[in-house]
């Protein structure tokens, strides 16, 4: 008999322990921000996991050019974590009509965010959205002071001091004015075309022109920024043609080169490997008190996964990654990646700080390819990499380089007025 | 009649053959027949609105018929042309004359060459690419400054990132890569030259360079096939190399894009590009057929001309 109670027991008590097991909920994250593991699983999960004891997290990413590509095998497969990551428009946009990710817009902290926050992860009509914004990133130059210093050059306002100091640089020779390679093509397109762009096509309002029909690539507002592209090519290191990204990177923190058409998410990285003291400007204005604009790009997002087991536990999490508390954590573990929610948050920087003031003074829009642009074939973003590459080569006249853009754009995309 | 006899006899199935086959015939159908025929049939859908509908040769039409597809296609079968051109100019010369210093019998520490010049194939190529990549760097390489130290700077350029010299760079980083694998080949072959025949060669006064040309070539012949045949396969179906050096892009503009990165491209998307596993599929069927033609032209063409001896 006793006997029979103490199995009665012991069954009992492992029931009781499945039981609470159960409760506790493990959800995996995927993402591409595989430089930022140790961010997340230092200050991130234990801040949240400090506040929700029975949600654990798993932050499990991949190599960044890899991503899209595993995270839709994965999804197709059943085998892809409970919360996704977001790339901005398209490649999201795709994932939730596939029914790959859940509807989020009536998620308590979506109201943190303003429309064009969200516009990245919103259905063309705004009706619906389905990745909460996490951070946006800003274009810009990042400069060597003790270079400039040294040289006694100031931070160019519009684009002839901007060329001005560049010649000052490559007179003196100690430096090579400006770090950037064609090889991987981003570049030139990211760090160039879409960071000075924005001047010559006044940020929002020449996107929604070219959205709606009324402006053509072939225009001289959206073939000015390649001009000015044309002329970088004397500025670059030698050999840039073979340089890849990772050796402008190099050759800017080993102080061989002056400045650096950059997007700040490289300040935190730069912040530890540079040993002189950098400072920021934006995008040069074509002339002296021009209104300036700047790329604010809408860039990371996370959203749910339609089939997750955990769809309270996963809401949970993202309602606390809207708020400000997150905002702020997000911001300062990772200087360069601004939030972008309403609620301003203190940035501790130099700067990133410097980037994010720019918000004030200039006005924000994001990269002109992303948006619905990008959906057709020839694939407008790629053929900005190659044509932006093949201008500053000189093997490509930036008006050629508009006119075939504006030819491929149209021989599919029927604007929307 | 002696028929009636037989038949009441009738031939056993012979168990132990279908059971030892059977594990290899499976797994090989389950990993290799069945995808195969999987890509097919999906080069033969679309999926519209959501569905996926059967399209026929939609796929296909579009793939020759649209500039923006047919462009890069034949740009891509150019440059596979020109990267397999250069392995057979290149790569196979070089492994027999390779094979044939080795198999020299007063050659001293052979088996280091040996070893040394097949260690390449064996590494992966994210590693190669990568080495090759920072060798060549204008930035960091040691190639401008080894030729600056002959005198010769003004030859170098930075190769990989110029239109006209990128693939054939990539090319010949690959034949280095790949050199042993005909020299081990041809090795082989020349191993199992009997001595009898090269001394009786001798006697007639056959010795040195002639005695290569008038009975090891001809006799190695047949394994030179074989490699040239492997060569074409592994040309045709190569990716791994310009994917880890210039990138899905295969850039600049497109010079080094072959027909594996502009299918990895198509199938899996790329950047803002999203995934098209159809067009992909129809990609991959054309490169199958590629091969396949390849293959049968030298089946049917060489393979049976070829003069066999036997030794």
């Amino acid at each position: 008999m006793t006997k029979r109670i103490f199995a009665g027991a012991l069954l009992g008590s492992t029931l009781l322990t499945g039981i609470a097991q159960a409760q506790e909920v493990t959800l995996t994250i995927e993402s591409w921000r595989n430089d930022d593991l140790s961010i997340w699983q230092d200050q991130i999960i234990p801040a949240f996991e400090a506040a929700h004891p029975d949600i654990k997290l798993d932050f499990t990413p991949s190599a960044p050019a890899e991503y899209n590509a595993v995270l839709n095998s994965k999804l197709d497969a059943g085998s892809a974590g409970d919360l996704i990551t977001c790339r901005p428009f398209d490649a999201s946009l795709a994932l939730y009509d596939g029914g790959k990710l859940a509807d989020l817009s009536d998620l308590d902290g979506m109201s943190n965010f303003s429309d064009v926050a969200k516009s990245g992860w919103s259905t063309d009509d705004g009706s619906a959205t389905y990745c909460v914004p996490m951070a946006s990133v800003i274009h810009g130059f990042i400069y060597n002071k003790d270079a400039f210093d040294e040289l006694g050059l100031e931070e160019p306002a519009t684009v002839d001091a901007f060329f001005a100091v560049l010649d000052a640089i490559k007179e003196d020779g100690g430096y090579i004015p400006m770090a950037m390679g064609t090889n991987d093509q981003w570049e030139a397109a990211t760090m160039g075309y879409q960071n000075i762009g924005p001047n010559y096509w006044k940020g929002e309002e020449g996107r929604q022109a070219l959205l709606s029909g009324e402006a053509s690539l072939s225009d001289p507002e959206w073939v000015a920024p390649y001009e000015q592209l044309a002329r970088w090519g004397e500025y670059l290191g030698d050999g840039f043609e073979a340089q890849t990204y990772p050796d402008s990177q190099n050759l800017f923190t080993l102080g061989r080169a002056a400045i650096y058409p950059a997007g700040s998410w490289e300040v935190s990285g730069f912040n530890t490997l540079a040993d002189f003291e950098m400072g920021a400007f934006p995008p040069p204005v074509p002339n002296a008190g021009d209104e300036c604009y700047i790329s604010d790009h809408t860039d990371i997002g996370i959203g749910i996964n339609a089939a997750t087991e955990h769809p309270e536990a996963a809401k949970t999490f993202l309602d606390w990654v809207a708020s400000p508390e997150f905002a702020t954590l997000y911001a300062n573990a990772l200087p360069g990646f601004f939030p972008l929610s309403e609620t301003p948050v203190e940035i501790e920087d130099p700067l990133a700080q410097e980037f994010a003031s720019w918000r004030q003074e200039c006005n924000s829009t994001i990269r002109s390819t992303y948006q619905i642009l990008s959906r057709g074939t020839p694939n407008l973003e790629n053929e900005t990499w190659n044509a932006s590459a093949q201008v500053i080569k000189g093997a490509e006249t930036p008006s050629d380089a508009g006119a075939r853009l504006q030819e491929g754009l149209a021989s599919w995309y029927e604007p929307k007025p | 009649m002696p028929g009636t006899a037989v038949s009441s006899h009738a031939p056993r199935i012979r168990w132990h053959i279908v059971v030892f086959l059977a594990p290899a015939v499976l797994v090989y159908t389950a990993v290799m027949i069945l995808p195969l025929f999987d890509t097919l049939r999906l080069a033969l859908y679309d999926e519209v609105e959501g569905q996926r509908v059967f399209v026929g040769l939609e796929n296909f039409r579009t793939l020759f018929g649209d500039p923006n597809w047919s462009r890069q296609f034949w740009n891509a079968l150019a440059n596979n042309f020109w990267f397999f051109l250069i392995h057979m100019a290149v790569q196979n010369p070089i492994g027999i004359a390779l094979a044939a210093i080795l198999s020299n019998p007063r050659l001293r520490f052979s088996g280091f060459y040996r070893s040394a010049i097949f260690i390449p194939t064996i590494l992966s190529f994210v590693i190669v690419g990568f080495a090759w990549k920072l060798i060549l760097s204008p930035i960091w390489g040691i190639a401008p400054g080894m030729l600056d130290a002959i005198g010769l700077k003004s030859l170098f350029a930075p190769w990989l990132g110029r239109e006209e010299t990128a693939l054939t760079t990539l090319a010949l980083i690959s034949v280095w890569q790949f050199v042993g694998i005909p020299m081990m080949l041809i090795y082989a072959a020349l191993l199992s030259i009997p001595d009898e025949i090269l001394e009786a060669g001798e006697c007639d006064g056959v010795t040195g360079f002639s005695a290569f040309w008038k009975i090891k070539l001809p006799l190695i012949l047949p394994s030179i096939g074989i490699i040239s045949i492997l060569t074409f396969v592994a040309n045709f179906n190569a990716f791994d190399l310009i994917y880890a050096a210039q990138g899905a892009l295969a850039g600049p503009d497109f010079s080094s894009d072959i027909l594996g990165t502009f299918l990895y491209r198509t199938f899996f998307g790329f950047q803002l590009q999203l995934g098209d596993p159809h067009m992909g599929s129809a990609i991959a069927s054309a490169m199958f057929a590629v091969i396949l033609i390849g293959v049968c032209l030298y089946l049917f063409g060489i393979q049976t001309r070829i003069r066999r001896y036997q030794l």
